[in-house]
């Protein structure tokens, strides 16, 4: 589903991704935790987009197409979602007009008629339930005065509406108390299939006691310098980085 | 610089105004209403036309519409004719319920009104100024300040709407009123409206401007409108003003609006700008003469092509404990100018004051350019103002966070520009209206003007 290939990108001439490389197949999860200033927020940034970022080197295969030569909004279109680790608020556009107006502009893209009022209320009623997401968040303005947890709770929401073929989850679980974590998680979990797939970066260990990850990959200083599956994970937990970052550096390339 | 000489319009109005004044064309109207006829056409003899070298317009050069020669409109009536019709169609507002009324060149076409409201008095200013018990709404000896377009306007027009509300009355629906303007050849109308709130009684108008036909079916016609409007609220009276500026190209539209508030009165202004009239000018002078009166002023202007938005807004407390709050929101698109002034006056008597201003502008254009000029001057001690203005462009990360939902780039611009709007356009209590307004704004925003 995606491929990643020696994946270098820059954000104001300084180097911050140095070679990534990485696949994600359907039905898979991956989490990728690192310590600060690693690059993994800056590698979901440049996956959906964002265009401060300049992609140096290497390619991305998104189902067979190029994604980095697509818009932020084709991209979302082809079925990239990513659930932002700070979700703007936007007072003024309505929540439900909001994702009204993104589901339209997704069934477009792929030829399907809009959705008529009442479809797409049904869709909604139906989304809010399995994600718990409180009904008057719906109408209000786009996270407007949300706080922190509600803010991440309406990204999943949207992630339930827009149904998406690969979820980037940019540090979902930082801020969120252990109920909303487990409500996050939940809504998640209940989204997973066979066909899709999800990429979740992650500080804590703690988040993925509750998505359980088929892979674990640690990024530092720009690549990925460990995978495992999730005991690497619960390793991270008990012996911090420290003990990576020296790997990573005998390892380094002698210049 | 242009002197007056050089004005084909200065002329014409000065032959407009001996013609006016030759014996009968006044007919009975008062000798002080002919006085204050005289002292006006005085002054703006004295004032002319303005230029940037006055400090009011400063930044609104109106030098190349003066060059266009115009005829003054006189009293002849407009037949309502077919592109009359269709422009009153395309100004009315979907699911209000309202009186409506119909001004073709400033002039009330009262064959065509429906149901008229109970408690509420109704003439043509025509009308209304040969009335001996009326003339005093005309006449202003006191006010002896106005110069350029109102000093005109009070030297040389003729008809308007006339509204009276009595004490106590609470007419069940909003009164809108359409103005239409139309011409065959360039005209120069102004229109004089008074409108008056007796204690407690309450009045709601809604103005929509529209051209005929932008400007006629004719062709080039261009349309100048001076207008202007005197606002009387009485004691606890309540007065909500909604003003929808939609000419087309073509027009010239400058708009005086003078609002005298009582005791505890309120007056509620709602302002909305949108493409097409090539300059529009809004003056909008509320004097607060007496104590505990209650003001907000919310105004939206979108502006586009080479259009030139000006609101220069006065807000003059007179008296002790009133309260005045001001919102105005500008988004500048393509290559267009907008200008807002908002001064606001504390008189040294007028302690307790509460004065508020904001001023945002989103200009997207990158010709665009946007001046704006808080004013305040205040002489009281004890009172509470503020004043706020920001110029701006569409956020990147509000985009970007749209843009990867799926939203292309130019619905996102709309979507931020109807949230930019949506302060004001939240302030608007009939829902109706509300609808009718986003309809507009959407009606400009799918972005082919960026």
């Amino acid at each position: 589903m995606l491929i990643i290939k020696n994946l270098h990108a820059e954000v104001e001439g300084k180097q911050i991704l140095k070679g990534i490389n990485l696949t994600v197949r359907p039905g898979e999860v991956h989490a990728i935790m690192g310590p600060n200033g690693s690059g993994k927020s800056s590698l979901a940034s440049v996956l959906a987009g964002k265009e401060n970022y300049e992609v140096t080197e290497g390619e991305v295969i998104f189902q067979g197409k190029n994604l980095l030569e697509m818009s932020p909004e084709v991209r979302a279109r082809e079925g990239v979602f990513l659930a932002f680790q700070y979700p703007i608020e936007i007072p003024g556009v309505s929540n439900i007009n909001f994702l009204k107006t993104a589901l339209a502009e997704i069934r477009t893209y792929k030829g399907l008629a809009p959705l008529d009022a009442k479809e797409f209320l049904r869709l909604s009623k139906e989304k809010q339930k399995l994600v718990e997401f409180d009904a008057k968040l719906v109408n209000r303005s786009l996270n407007e005065g949300f706080s922190g947890g509600e803010k991440k709770r309406n990204e999943i929401f949207q992630l339930a509406m827009l149904e998406p073929v690969l979820s980037i989850l940019d540090e979902t679980d930082s801020g969120l108390d252990i109920d909303a974590l487990r409500i996050v998680s939940k809504g998640v979990n209940k989204l997973r299939s066979a066909d899709n797939a999800f990429v979740i970066i992650t500080h804590y260990q703690r988040l993925l006691e509750y998505i359980v990850p088929d892979f674990v990959h640690v990024l530092y200083n720009g690549r990925i310098v460990k995978s495992g599956t999730k005991e690497l994970a619960l390793e991270l937990e008990d012996k911090g980085y420290d003990w990576l970052k020296e790997e990573a550096h005998e390892n380094a390339p002698t210049i | 610089m242009m002197t007056p000489q050089d004005i084909p319009l200065y002329e014409e109005v000065v032959n407009g105004f001996n013609r006016l004044s030759a014996a009968d064309a006044l007919g009975r109207e008062s000798s002080d209403l002919r006085k204050t006829r005289q002292s006006a056409f005085e002054r703006f003899r004295e004032s002319g036309f303005p230029t940037i070298r006055n400090e009011d317009w400063k930044y609104t050069n109106i030098a190349r519409f003066l060059k266009e020669e115009y005829m003054l409109a006189g009293e002849e009536t407009v037949p309502v004719a077919e592109n009359v019709r269709a422009a009153m169609e395309r100004a009315r507002i979907t699911e209000l319920d309202a009186y409506t009324l119909l001004l073709v060149n400033g002039v009330w076409q009262k064959g065509d009104a429906g149901e008229l409201p109970k408690g509420v008095e109704l003439l043509t200013v025509a009308e209304a100024r040969q009335d001996p018990a009326l003339s005093v709404y005309f006449e202003r000896p006191a006010d002896g300040r106005e110069r350029y377009f109102a000093a005109l306007n009070t030297a040389l027009f003729s008809d308007g709407l006339f509204i009276r509300v009595d004490a106590g009355a609470l007419p069940e629906k909003p009164i809108h009123i359409i103005h239409v303007f139309t011409g065959d050849r360039n005209l120069l109308v102004q229109p004089r409206h008074v409108w008056v709130a007796n204690r407690q009684a309450e009045l709601k108008v809604i103005e929509s401007i529209v051209t005929a036909g932008g400007v006629t079916a004719g062709g080039n016609a261009k349309i100048w409108v001076n207008s202007l409007t005197e606002i009387i609220v009485h004691q606890d009276a309540k007065v909500d003003h909604t003003v929808v500026q939609t000419p087309g190209e073509g027009t010239r539209l400058v708009q005086h609006t003078t609002v005298r508030q009582k005791r505890q009165s309120l007056y509620n202004n709602y302002n909305f700008t949108f493409p097409g009239s090539d300059l529009v000018r809004n003056d909008l002078q509320i004097r607060l003469e007496e104590n505990h009166t209650e003001t907000h002023l919310y105004g939206l202007y979108l502006a586009a092509g080479q259009q030139l938005v000006d609101n220069h807004t006065l807000v003059d407390h007179q008296k002790p404990a009133c309260f005045s709050n001001e919102l105005y929101k500008g988004v500048l698109l393509e290559q267009s100018t907008g200008v807002f002034n908002g001064k606001v006056y504390v008189h040294r008597d007028a302690q307790k004051t509460n004065a508020f201003q904001q001023n945002n502008n989103l200009v997207i254009g990158k010709k665009a350019t946007i001046d704006s000029k808080p004013e305040l001057e205040i002489f009281a001690d004890d009172v509470k103002c503020s004043h706020g203005s920001t110029v701006g462009q569409f956020s990147e990360e509000a985009l970007f966070y749209l843009r990867a939902r799926g939203i292309s780039e130019d619905t996102a611009k709309g979507l931020l520009i109807n949230a930019f709007a949506f302060d004001v356009t939240e302030k608007i209590k009939d829902p109706a209206v509300e609808a009718h307004i986003n309809q507009l704004i959407s009606q400009h925003i799918p972005l082919t003007h960026v």
